[in-house]
C-alpha cells in the first residue's frame, strides 16, 4: 500500500540535477510553483511543460516514476478538473443540462488545471527524487535562517524536520510489523463496514504510539548522553556548497519568468 | 497439519525499481508434530518464508499448502482466518503487539477474533498466562507496566490463546536474560511433546537447534542449501563455519579436539553428549 507512493521517495543517482545544492532546488520548486500560475494561455502551458520535460531528461530517471507519481493523485485531479468543465460558465456554449454546462471557457480551464496539477506534482517528484531527505532538511534549516531574529525557533525546526524525515522509513517498517502480527491474531484491516474498519485500526494505533514514545524516550536520553544541550554553539557536519551550477540554475529560471511573461496574454 | 512449500518464490514490490526478490525456488516440508527449525544470515528470507506459513505473504510464484488449503499467487485475501487460527506466529519482539488495558483483555483478544465467547477467552487467558511462567495476579494488570520480559510472555499467552495447531517462533528468545531464555525454551519443547503441537523455530542459536529441533533447513540469500536432522547438518563443521553460521558449542568443541588428535565416530551435538563421549574415550585416546 505504501510502496506505491512515489511522491516523498529519494532515487539515488549522479546525475546534474542529483548534484545541485538543494537550497538551489527546492527554492526552484517552490518558484516553479509560484509562476506556473503565470500562464494563461495555450503556448505558455506548452512552453512550461517542454521546460519540465527537460528537467526530467536532466535528471536521467525513468519517466515512468514520474507518471507513477501521479498515478495516486488522479482521481483529485479528475474531480477538480471535471468541476471546472462543468461548472465554468463563459464563452461558447456546447451542451447543457440543468446546472451541468460544456461551455468554451470550461474546457479550456479544465485543461489548464490539469496542467498544472501534472507540472506541480512531476517538478515536486523530481525534486524529492533526487534529493535526499536530510539535504532537504538541512536547506529548509539554511532558507529559514532570516526567521531567527524574528524569534522562530529555527534550530528546533529543522533537528525536529530531520528526525521526523530519519523515522518516516523506521515508523514504517513498525506499522507493517504490527500488522502482520495483528493479522496473524485475526485482526480483519480493511475489511467490513465503516465503524468495524476503525475498530481494526485500536490494535495497530495504540502499539505504535508506545513505541514512539519510548523511541523518542530512548533518542532524547542518548543525545544527552552524547552531549546535545541544543543549536547553540553547535558546529555542522553536513556543509551545502552553492557552485556555479547552481547560480545558472536560478539564473534559467529568471530567464523562464522573462519568456513566460512575454508569451503569456 | 502439515505445511509443504513447492517451488516458493517471493518478490518485494514486483515490477518497480525497488524490486527485491528474496525466496527462490523454496520447497520445504514442516511435518505435523514435528519441531523444524529454519536457520540462515540475516537477510537470508527466513522471516520472510515465515510469514508464508499462514499465508501473511502469498508466494509470486509456487504453492504453499497449508493442510487442507493452497495458497498461490491468485489466492483470494478473504477466508484466510481459519488458517491463521491453525498457524499461530510469534514475530520477533512480540512485546510490540500489546495494546489491550488488561494482560487478560490482550490474550483474550485472539481467540475472540476467531469467534470465541468472552467468558470462554478469559479462561483461556488465564490458563496460557500459567503456561508461560505468569501468575494469576497479572491479568488484570496493565500490559505497558511489566518488564520487557513480562511483556514477552503476555505476547506469547496471547498466540498460544489462540490454540495453534502449528506455533511457529521467530527468535523468540532475542534480548531475553539466559535464565528467561531457557525457561521459555522447555516451554516450548512441552507444549511440543504434551500438547503434540509442530513447532517451527527460527533462530541464530545452533545450541537451541542441537537441543530441540527434530529437523534443520539451512536458507541462504533465498535458498534451501541444506537440510535434515541436526546430527546430519552439524557435522558439517566447516562447511557451517565458512558459512558463518557456526555449530552448538559442544560440537565445536568437539570440533577443536579433533584438531588436536582426538577421534570421534560422531561429532556430540549438546554438552550431556559431549560428556558421555569424553567418558568412554576414557581420557587416553590422545594418539600422540
Amino acid at each position: 500500500m505504501m510502496n506505491k507512493l512515489i511522491l516523498g521517495r529519494y532515487l539515488p543517482g549522479d546525475s546534474l540535477v542529483h548534484r545541485l545544492d538543494p537550497r538551489a532546488k527546492l527554492v526552484a520548486s517552490f518558484y516553479f510553483i509560484a509562476i506556473i500560475f503565470l500562464a494563461n494561455n495555450l503556448w505558455s502551458y506548452l512552453f512550461l511543460g517542454a521546460f519540465t520535460l527537460f528537467c526530467l531528461w536532466l535528471s536521467k530517471i525513468d519517466f515512468g516514476f514520474f507518471l507513477r507519481g501521479v498515478k495516486p493523485l488522479i482521481w483529485l485531479i479528475l474531480f477538480t478538473v471535471a468541476l471546472q468543465v462543468f461548472f465554468t460558465s463563459g464563452g461558447e456554449v456546447y451542451w447543457k443540462w440543468g446546472v451541468f454546462q460544456l461551455t468554451e471557457f470550461g474546457l479550456k480551464n479544465g485543461l489548464f488545471i490539469f496542467c498544472r496539477f501534472v507540472l506541480i506534482i512531476f517538478m515536486s517528484t523530481l525534486l524529492t527524487l533526487t534529493t535526499p531527505p536530510l539535504a532537504l532538511s538541512d536547506a529548509i534549516e539554511y532558507l529559514l535562517r532570516p526567521l531567527k531574529p524574528l524569534k522562530v525557533p529555527v534550530h528546533e525546526i529543522s533537528l525536529m524536520l530531520s528526525i521526523a524525515l530519519r523515522f518516516v522509513p523506521t515508523l514504517m517498517d513498525e506499522t507493517e510489523k504490527i500488522m502482520n502480527a495483528q493479522r496473524a491474531r485475526g485482526v480483519d484491516f480493511g475489511e467490513g463496514n465503516l465503524i468495524q474498519k476503525m475498530k481494526a485500526v485500536i490494535p495497530l494505533l495504540i502499539p505504535l504510539f508506545v513505541s514512539s514514545f519510548n523511541r523518542a524516550d530512548d533518542l532524547a536520553t542518548a543525545m544527552e548522553a552524547r552531549g546535545y544541550q541544543g543549536g547553540d554553539g553547535r558546529t555542522k557536519y553536513r556543509i551545502l556548497h552553492w557552485s556555479t551550477k547552481d547560480t545558472i540554475v536560478i539564473l534559467t529560471f529568471a530567464v523562464l519568468t522573462a519568456v513566460l511573461m512575454y508569451i503569456r496574454n | 497439519m502439515d505445511i509443504r512449500f513447492e517451488k516458493v518464490s517471493f518478490t518485494y514490490q514486483p515490477n518497480s525499481p525497488f524490486e527485491q526478490r528474496v525466496l527462490h525456488d523454496i520447497d520445504l516440508v514442516v511435518k505435523e508434530g514435528c519441531y523444524t527449525a529454519l536457520v540462515g544470515h540475516t537477510g537470508s528470507g527466513k522471516s520472510t518464508l515465515v510469514q508464508h506459513l499462514n499465508a501473511l505473504l502469498k508466494p509470486t510464484a509456487g504453492k504453499v499448502q497449508i493442510g487442507e488449503r493452497t495458497i498461490t499467487p491468485e489466492t483470494n485475501n478473504k477466508n484466510l482466518k481459519p488458517i491463521r487460527q491453525k498457524v499461530g506466529i510469534v514475530f520477533q519482539f512480540p512485546e510490540s503487539q500489546l495494546f489491550e488495558e488488561t494482560v487478560a483483555r490482550d490474550i483474550a483478544f485472539g481467540p475472540q477474533n476467531f469467534g470465541v465467547p468472552e467468558e470462554e477467552a478469559k479462561v483461556l487467558a488465564a490458563k496460557t498466562l500459567k503456561m508461560v511462567g505468569l501468575d494469576e495476579s497479572y491479568l488484570e494488570r496493565s500490559p505497558f507496566d511489566l518488564s520487557g520480559g513480562q511483556m514477552r510472555r503476555v505476547a506469547i499467552a496471547g498466540v498460544l490463546a489462540m490454540e495453534p495447531e502449528v506455533l511457529v517462533l521467530d527468535e523468540p528468545t532475542a534480548g531475553l536474560d539466559p535464565q528467561g531464555r531457557k525457561e521459555m525454551m522447555e516451554m516450548f519443547a512441552r507444549l511440543h511433546k504434551e500438547n503434540n503441537i509442530t513447532i517451527v523455530l527460527v533462530t541464530h542459536l545452533m545450541d537451541d537447534v542441537a537441543d530441540y529441533a527434530d529437523f534443520v533447513y539451512v536458507l541462504e540469500k533465498g535458498t534451501v542449501v541444506k537440510q535434515g536432522t541436526p546430527r546430519d547438518v552439524f557435522q558439517e563443521v566447516e562447511w557451517l563455519q565458512a558459512k558463518q553460521l557456526g555449530v552448538p558449542t559442544a560440537t565445536a568443541f568437539a570440533q577443536k579436539l579433533v584438531d588436536k588428535g582426538f577421534t570421534f565416530n560422531q561429532l556430540p551435538l549438546t554438552s550431556t553428549e559431549l560428556a558421555e563421549m569424553l567418558v568412554e574415550l576414557g581420557g587416553f585416546a590422545h594418539d600422540e
